[in-house]
């Protein structure tokens, strides 16, 4: 089973917080894979929030392809930070030539672009290189968002820390998602590494999904682009989440409505009967079957957790106001916020989404008994 | 053979037969049962009489012969009295001294039973024991990467849906727009398949009545039964009980007059209206009630006359397309009952089911895709039908499951699969194979019969003549004499006790599959079979 770690806070953080908070958590994982998701991004990126970044990996050749590319799409670069690789190679780690995060200014003919409609072209140039990559096998890119970085990479997440000097400045931010890997079903695969990210919308997870290949279809068949890939079982759940915020235009709360339904006996009392109803069977190849937990993160950063149906996996979340996090161990949660109340540290059950909001004041907890927001 | 007597053509020996009795003359008793119970009287009381010589060479001992007779059971060699091997006879014989044996050798029988230019016809099933389904093994088990469940002990949500669901996206704008929304009913994935008031007796329908209703009422199992073509009884209309009925329509539009005049009466709305356009067994060839089964109250609910016999037309003779049939008789249906009614079609699996199924995806007011395959059984039906024509289920479903994924509605199309589920005893793996091959729930009419009701039709030929009314079982005969043989209250029993230990069998699989919240239709990964071609056409694991 992953091991599974989010911070969100006010000040920005370094990486290499959740690196060690997995450490710490190492009996749960085999070190086979770590992947880390920045937003609300500190440092130098601060101050170009608007910037689309790229974050991937590239060789040589990739990085040539994608210059060539990018210049032909008429992207121009604005910042660059690279990653260089030491020269001593890590045993068990690939040897990359390029860890790169580069934030682009748009191009000029995509202005006056609605907002979707930007978003959506950011979508379609990250899915075309990662077509361009994979045809070559000399790209990998995990994101391409604004005010977003995502690093990926095969080994241990400690030793890949250090490898890769996470802990430098312009790397803090003030949400930090990262999974320590325990690789089970499939060959080692940068794709199949957490978290998963679409159009602002990340989770990850851990457990397998064994209600997989029904979801994968239903989400295949809806004639959005993005919804491809799927190396990884639970690359699902990033875009189930997508499916319910901006495909249904549901806030969050319908989510765990979507993926794990309340029972008809329970359903009965709900307020929100009628629509609730509806929804889980319209939506019943979402359905997932767990073992699953889900920690996720927002557009507006946002960051939650929500478990599976029968909560067959741990999950906490605690913190103090202006920090907190989410740890699939409480060690993990210690060894980040030792200075914490923990009587207030919360463990979402099977019907809860544990939430805390872009001011990371307070934890809400939001049980699927309690009344819907609908449409935000 | 007495000197006499001709040797015809179909003149047969009991070598010729496919069955034949052993008699024990030491244990028999000569009660007569057995000959009393006999369906086809294929057995008689005869006289024999035997000779014993008297060889003896001893002073005093005559030498000679001397007759003698005794009375025993004899077994008929005509066409007409062929024996069905039912054993009816071993079942009533108090001494076990009587019973049917399968012929070692070659039966001639076939060549025969075309006697007056009359084909033969008969009621059953297609008598081959080969099945896909039963090759098909479930083989993603959750292991330690991810706990299997506990069949005995997690929460299980395993009912279906039946009716037609919007999309997610559509479904959510008419909920804001307050439009309408086609009704959906939940119920339990094994639907028992149409078989007629008519087809089956009195005492068997009103068995399969009372279990469902319990399964329903006591046990929270929202178990659904489909009339068949056939009309329902008025009482049953009229009564709460309804709301579990499926109400099937066909071309020969039997029992409806009385049904649509009882819908202003109605208290609850049919489960759902099933249109038959085929059925799996005799594909492309109508329904037929058999006149020796017509009786008096069969003739009125039916509304007919008494003691003709009930061809249904193959086809609906007021549609010639299926624009007309989609269009016209889904919407006149859906219409009848306020749109608040499920309405879908039922056709024979064939290779042309997809273009069925591409109408009906864009027709908001169909509820769904009921398949029947070459398994399905008959209550009567030509024998080249069913030996011959039609097409195996698990295929069809599968072409059109993924050819709903490719245009993106397989959550709004429920296939319900049917013909040959538990033909061979498993039941729970054959329905959770199509289940996951994606079908969204099974059709079942002859394990029912078996289970329920004590059928003793196999898929060796033995008896199949639910078509004649002889029924020694009394579960498709209109004879009193014969349908008192079933007690409707242990019917009733035997169908709660298929529905539960059916429940306890699928939760078995689905749990180790790590599978509780919700049916896995489609999941087709689980699946696995020890067939490289079949595994390719049904886009599943090969596994050896």
């Amino acid at each position: 089973m992953c091991r599974l770690f989010a911070l969100t806070s006010e000040i920005p953080q370094s990486p290499m917080i959740a690196i060690n908070a997995l450490n710490v958590m190492k009996e749960g994982h085999d070190g086979s894979g770590v992947g880390i998701l920045l937003r609300d991004l500190g440092g130098p990126f601060e101050d170009m929030k608007d910037a689309p970044i790229l974050s991937g990996i590239f060789s040589e050749q990739g990085m040539k392809r994608l210059d060539l590319f990018m210049m032909d799409q008429g992207f121009m670069t604005k910042y660059k930070m690279s990653i260089k690789v030491p020269k001593e190679k890590l045993p068990d780690v690939p040897r990359r030539a390029m860890y790169l995060v580069r934030a682009y200014e748009y191009p000029e003919d995509w202005e006056g672009l609605t907002e979707s409609e930007i978003k959506r072209r950011l979508m379609l140039t990250r899915l075309q290189i990662r077509g361009m990559g994979k045809e070559e096998n000399d790209m990998i890119v995990f994101s391409f968002w604004p005010d977003t970085i995502m690093i990926k990479e095969i080994g241990d997440p400690l030793d890949i820390g250090h490898y890769l000097g996470l802990d430098r400045p312009e790397l803090h931010a003030r949400v930090i998602m990262a999974q320590g890997r325990q690789n089970t079903n499939y060959a080692i695969n940068l794709y199949a590494c957490h978290p998963f990210f679409i159009e602002g919308y990340a989770t990850m997870t851990n457990g397998e999904n064994t209600a997989f290949i029904p979801i994968k279809d239903f989400l295949s068949s809806r004639d959005f682009p993005g919804y491809t890939g799927y190396e990884s079982d639970s690359e699902v759940f990033a875009h189930i989440l997508h499916y319910c915020m901006e495909g249904l235009e549901l806030d969050l709360d319908a989510y765990k409505h979507i993926i794990t339904p309340l029972q008809d006996t329970d359903l009965k009392g709900h307020p929100d009967a009628e629509f609730l109803s509806h929804l889980k069977k319209s939506c019943r190849p979402l359905i997932i079957d767990g073992p699953n937990c889900v920690i996720g993160n927002l557009p507006d950063n946002t960051v939650f957790m929500a478990q599976d149906r029968k909560k067959l996996r741990p999950g906490v979340v605690g913190g103090r106001p202006g920090m907190y996090a989410f740890s699939s161990e409480i060690c993990g949660l210690d060894a980040t916020i030792p200075d914490r109340d923990k009587t207030t540290d919360i463990q979402p059950m099977h019907l809860d989404t544990v939430i805390v909001g872009p001011d990371r004041q307070e934890v809400e907890i939001c049980p699927q008994s309690q009344a819907l927001h609908l449409q935000h | 053979m007495s000197s006499i007597a001709s040797i015809t053509p179909s003149t047969l020996s009991l070598n010729d037969l496919p069955w034949q009795i052993e008699w024990n003359k030491d244990k028999c008793t000569l009660c007569g049962q057995c000959t009393a119970v006999c369906p086809v009287r294929a057995i008689e009381m005869q006289v024999y009489r035997k000779k014993t010589l008297n060889t003896s060479l001893l002073p005093g001992h005559e030498q000679g012969k001397q007759f003698s007779t005794y009375y025993g059971i004899g077994q008929k060699t005509n066409v007409a009295n062929a024996c069905i091997g039912c054993a009816m006879c071993n079942m009533v014989c108090p001494n076990n001294a009587i019973t049917p044996q399968r012929n070692p050798g070659v039966s001639r029988l076939k060549f025969h039973m075309n006697q007056d230019g009359q084909p033969r016809r008969r009621g059953g099933r297609k008598n081959s024991t080969e099945s896909v389904l039963d090759q098909i093994k479930f083989t993603r088990i959750s292991m330690l990467t991810d706990p299997a469940l506990d069949a005995g002990r997690h929460e299980f949500e395993l009912r279906t849906l039946l009716g037609r669901i919007l999309s997610p996206k559509e479904n959510m704008k008419r909920l804001r727009e307050k439009g309408w929304i086609p009704p959906v009913r939940e119920i339990y994935p094994m639907v028992i398949g149409g078989m007629s008031f008519g087809a089956l007796s009195p005492t068997m329908w009103e068995g399969l009545q009372m279990g469902v209703a319990y399964l329903n009422e006591e046990l929270g199992m929202p178990v659904r039964m489909c009339s068949g073509e056939g009309g329902c009884p008025p009482r049953l209309l009229r009564s709460r009980f309804l709301k579990y009925v499926i109400l099937q329509i066909a071309s020969g539009y039997f029992g409806w007059d009385e049904i649509i005049h009882a819908i202003p009466h109605m208290k609850e709305d049919p489960c759902a209206i099933e249109i038959k356009y085929g059925q799996g067994a005799k594909p492309g060839d109508g329904g037929l009630l058999m006149w020796h089964k017509v009786n008096k109250l069969i003739a009125a609910i039916r509304g007919v006359p008494q003691g003709v016999s009930l061809p249904s037309p193959p086809t609906h003779q007021t549609q010639y397309s299926i624009e007309e049939s989609v269009a016209k008789m889904i919407i006149s249906m859906s219409m009848a009952w306020g749109f608040r009614v499920p309405v879908y079609p039922k056709i024979s699996a064939s290779s042309t089911s997809l273009a069925v199924l591409n109408n009906l995806t864009r027709n908001d007011y169909a509820s769904g895709l009921a398949i029947d395959g070459e398994d399905g059984g008959t209550g009567a039906a030509y024998s080249v039908s069913m030996d011959h024509m039609g097409h195996p289920i698990a295929s069809c479903v599968r072409d059109n499951y993924l050819n709903l994924i490719k245009i993106g509605k397989q959550n709004e199309i429920p296939i319900f699969a049917g013909g040959g589920i538990g033909k061979n005893g498993n039941i729970a793996a054959n329905a959770a194979a199509l289940i996951m091959l994606g079908a969204s729930g099974v059709q079942v009419g002859k394990f029912v019969m078996q289970a329920a009701a004590g059928c003793i039709g196999t898929e060796h030929d033995r008896c199949n003549v639910c078509n004649i009314g002889i029924c020694p079982k009394g579960i498709t005969s209109q004879d009193p004499r014969l349908y008192r043989r079933l007690d409707p209250e242990d019917v009733a029993q035997r169908i709660v006790d298929l529905y539960v230990s059916f429940d306890t069998e699928l939760k078995k699989i689905v749990a180790p599959l790590g599978r509780s919240t919700s049916l896995p239709i489609g999941m087709s990964d689980a699946l696995g079979i020890n067939d490289k071609a079949a595994a390719e056409r049904l886009s599943i694991k090969y596994v050896v």
